[in-house]
C-alpha cells in the first residue's frame, strides 16, 4: 500500500443533475506517470480538482498520498503540486520572487529557497531572465517554469492539467524533459494532455467519455486491444461514441 | 507566522509595482480632499434676482440697495413688469423676483403696512427656499429700521422686541470647510480601503494565482491577513497624511481632541471596511462585478452617511440605514474629535458598534471564503 499514490474508489461529482465525473475508480503507483486523457468536457478537470483538494466529492473515496481526500485536504496540500490550465504564478513578480514567494509558503528554509533557486535558474537556462517580471516572459518558458515552481517542495505527486497547451513542439520535448526528471526523483506525475505523442511518454494512460473511464493501461496494450496503430486511433476509437457536447 | 511575511512581502511589492494603483491610492485622496471642500458647501450664494419696481421712491431703491449690498444677490434684471421678470426664471436666468407694488412708501407711512411679493424658482430646492430666507430677512431688517426709523418720529408704541443673540461654539467663523474636511477624510478612507481590498482579491480570482494559493497549506487566516493587512497600513498612511498634511497645513483644522483615541478609532473602522471589501471579494467572481458591488455601497454609503446631509432629519427609515452603516459613526467621530475634542467616555458606544461591524463583516466573510467548492 505504501507506493501507491493515488487511490480513488468510485469517486464521483455531481453539479446539480449533472455528473461530470461517474464513480471513477483507479490506482496510479508512486512514481508512475499517469496520463489521464479525455475530450474536452470529458470530466478530467473536475476529477483533478478533486483530487487536489480544490473540489469536494459529492461520493465515492480516495486517498492522495496515502491521506483521506474528505478529511485530511490540508495534509495533502502539502505533498502535492499543482499546475493548472491557466497560468497562475504571479506576472507581476519576477522570476526569483515567484520561486521564494511559493519555496515561502511550502515552508522551505530561507537556505533551502537560495539553492533551489539557483539550481532551478540554471537548470531552465533562465540566468538572464532571473530579475524579470513572469508576464514578460515567452509561453513556453512561463509553463517550464511553473512546472518547476510546482515541483519545488518535493511533493509526493504532481498533478498537471494540460500543461503544453499553446506551446511549441520543441518545448513541449524539454517540458517533458523535466517530466522525466522529476519522475526519476520518485515524484508521481498525474497528467492530462490532448497531444497522442504526450500519451505516448506515459507508463499508463486512463481514457474518459462522459465521466467514465472507459479504458487504462499502458499505451502498448492499449494499441493492441483496440488493434490501432497509434494513440491517435485509440482515442477515436473511444471518444466517437461520446454523448456529451464538447465544450 | 512565516508564511505571513511571505505573503506580506508578496503583497507590498505587488501594490508598489502596479503603475496604475499607486496614484489611485496615494494621490486621488489627497487631490480630491483638496478640492471637494471648497466646493461642497452649502452656503448659497450668488442668487439671481430679477426685480419689478412699480414705485420708483426713495424707500424701494434703498431696499433694492439693501438686498444687492448683502453679497448674497446678483441683481440679474430690473424689468417694467411681472412678465417680463418671470421669463427670465423661465430661462433660468434668475432664481427669485421681487416685485415692488405701487405705492410702495406712501402706503408704509401712511398705513403703516405694505405686502410685497416674491416668486421663488423652486426647481433647486437648496437655492429656493434659502434664497427666499434670506430675501425675507433682509426686508425684515429694512422693516425693523424703518419701524425705527418712524416711531423716532411719533414716539409712541413701545412694542416690546426680542433680540437674540447666539454665539456659535466648535466652529465659531461657520467655517465650512471645518465641517467637510473631516467628512470628506472618512470617506475617502473608505472608498480606498473597499475597492483596493475586494479588487485585489477578485483580481486572483481572474488570473487564477489563487487557485494555485488553495492548492497550497496556506490557511485560510494567513491568506485573508496577507490582504488585510497591507490595505490597513496604506488606510493608515492615507489618513496620516489628510489629517496633518491636508487638513491642518491647508485648511488649519488642529483637532481640538486626542489625536491618539482618532486613531484608535481608524484602527477599528479599517478592519470593519476591509471587512466589507473581503465580502464583495468572496461573491463577485470579475473584478467587474466587484466594482460594480462596491460601487453600489460607497452610494450609498456615502449619500446615507450624514457627510452632507444631517441623519437626524432624514426619515425613519433612512435613519435605520445610515445607522448600519460604518461611515456614519467615523464621520460623527472625527468631527466630535477634530472639532469638539470629545473624549472617549463620549464615544464608547461608536467604539462598540464599530468593534461589532468589524467582527460581523469578517466573520461573514471568512465564512463565505472558500478554500474548496
Amino acid at each position: 500500500m505504501a507506493d501507491i499514490a493515488i487511490s480513488t474508489n468510485k469517486l464521483t461529482k455531481r453539479f446539480g443533475d449533472f455528473v461530470a465525473t461517474n464513480e471513477i475508480t483507479f490506482d496510479v503507483q508512486q512514481g508512475e506517470i499517469f496520463g489521464f486523457l479525455g475530450a474536452n468536457g470529458a470530466g478530467k478537470t473536475t476529477a483533478m480538482r478533486m483530487l487536489c483538494g480544490l473540489s469536494v466529492p459529492s461520493s465515492g473515496e480516495a486517498t492522495i498520498a496515502g491521506y483521506d481526500i474528505y478529511k485530511q485536504t490540508e495534509e495533502i496540500k502539502k505533498h502535492i503540486g499543482y499546475m493548472s490550465q491557466k497560468f497562475s504564478l504571479y506576472e507581476d513578480l519576477n522570476v526569483i520572487e515567484n520561486i521564494r514567494f511559493f519555496g515561502g509558503i511550502y515552508g522551505l528554509s530561507g537556505k533551502e529557497i537560495k539553492e533551489k533557486s539557483n539550481t532551478l535558474i540554471n537548470q531552465l537556462g533562465l540566468q538572464h531572465e532571473a530579475k524579470k517580471l513572469v508576464g514578460s516572459l515567452p509561453l513556453g518558458w512561463k509553463q517550464k517554469l511553473a512546472f518547476s515552481v510546482a515541483i519545488l517542495h518535493e511533493p509526493k505527486i504532481v498533478f498537471l492539467d494540460e500543461p503544453t497547451g499553446g506551446v511549441d513542439p520543441v518545448t513541449r520535448r524539454q517540458f517533458w524533459d523535466l517530466i522525466y526528471a522529476a519522475a526519476d526523483r520518485g515524484i508521481t506525475i498525474f497528467v492530462t494532455t490532448h497531444y497522442m505523442d504526450e500519451a505516448e511518454y506515459c507508463n499508463r494512460i486512463s481514457m474518459m467519455v462522459d465521466g467514465v473511464i472507459k479504458a487504462l493501461d499502458t499505451p502498448r496494450n492499449l494499441k493492441k486491444q483496440f488493434s490501432a496503430a497509434s494513440m491517435d486511433e485509440v482515442f477515436f476509437e473511444l471518444a466517437r461514441g461520446a454523448q456529451r457536447k464538447a465544450d | 507566522m512565516r508564511t505571513l511575511k511571505f505573503l506580506l512581502r508578496k503583497e507590498f511589492r505587488q501594490i508598489f509595482r502596479n503603475r496604475a494603483l499607486l496614484p489611485m491610492i496615494f494621490i486621488m485622496p489627497i487631490l480630491q480632499l483638496l478640492v471637494i471642500p471648497l466646493a461642497a458647501d452649502y452656503e448659497v450664494k450668488n442668487i439671481n434676482i430679477s426685480v419689478v419696481d412699480h414705485d420708483h421712491s426713495t424707500y424701494s431703491r434703498e431696499l433694492i440697495s439693501k438686498i444687492h449690498s448683502s453679497g448674497y444677490f446678483r441683481l440679474a434684471d430690473y424689468s417694467n413688469s411681472f412678465n417680463d421678470a418671470f421669463k427670465q426664471i423661465e430661462n433660468n436666468k434668475s432664481d427669485l423676483v421681487l416685485e415692488i407694488p405701487h405705492g410702495f412708501e406712501r402706503n408704509l407711512i401712511r398705513e403703516n403696512s405694505q405686502q410685497l411679493f416674491i416668486a421663488v424658482n423652486a426647481i433647486n430646492g437648496i437655492k429656493a427656499s434659502l434664497g427666499g430666507a434670506y430675501l425675507n430677512n433682509i426686508i425684515a431688517g429694512y422693516n425693523a429700521d424703518l419701524r425705527v426709523q418712524l416711531t423716532e418720529v411719533q414716539k409712541f408704541s413701545r412694542r416690546p422686541t426680542i433680540h437674540i443673540t447666539s454665539s456659535n461654539w466648535f466652529n465659531t467663523l461657520l467655517n465650512y470647510t471645518y465641517f467637510m474636511v473631516p467628512g470628506i477624510m472618512v470617506s475617502l478612507i473608505t472608498m480606498v480601503g473597499v475597492y483596493m481590498c475586494a479588487l485585489n482579491i477578485v483580481k486572483e480570482k481572474e488570473t487564477g494565482t489563487i487557485e494555485q494559493i488553495n492548492v497550497t497549506p496556506i490557511k485560510k487566516y494567513h491568506f485573508i491577513l496577507g490582504k488585510l493587512i497591507p490595505f490597513w497600513l496604506i488606510g493608515v498612511f492615507i489618513f496620516s497624511v489628510s489629517l496633518f498634511g491636508v487638513a491642518r497645513g491647508v485648511y488649519g483644522i488642529v483637532p481640538v481632541g486626542n489625536v491618539g483615541l482618532l486613531y484608535a478609532f481608524l484602527a477599528v473602522f479599517l478592519v470593519a471596511v476591509l471587512g466589507i471589501g473581503l465580502l464583495i471579494s468572496t461573491y463577485s467572481e470579475t473584478q467587474q462585478q466587484a466594482m460594480s458591488l462596491a460601487f453600489f455601497f460607497m452610494m450609498v454609503f456615502i449619500l446615507m452617511s450624514g457627510l452632507f446631509t444631517s441623519v437626524d432629519s432624514m426619515p425613519e427609515w433612512a435613519i435605520v440605514i445610515a445607522k448600519c452603516n460604518p461611515m456614519t459613526y467615523f464621520i460623527e467621530v472625527n468631527r466630535m474629535v477634530i472639532l469638539k475634542g470629545s473624549s472617549f467616555a463620549d464615544l464608547k458606544n461608536h467604539f462598540l458598534i464599530m468593534g461589532g461591524f468589524a467582527v460581523v463583516f469578517n466573520t461573514w466573510a471568512i465564512l463565505n471564503y472558500k478554500k474548496t467548492s
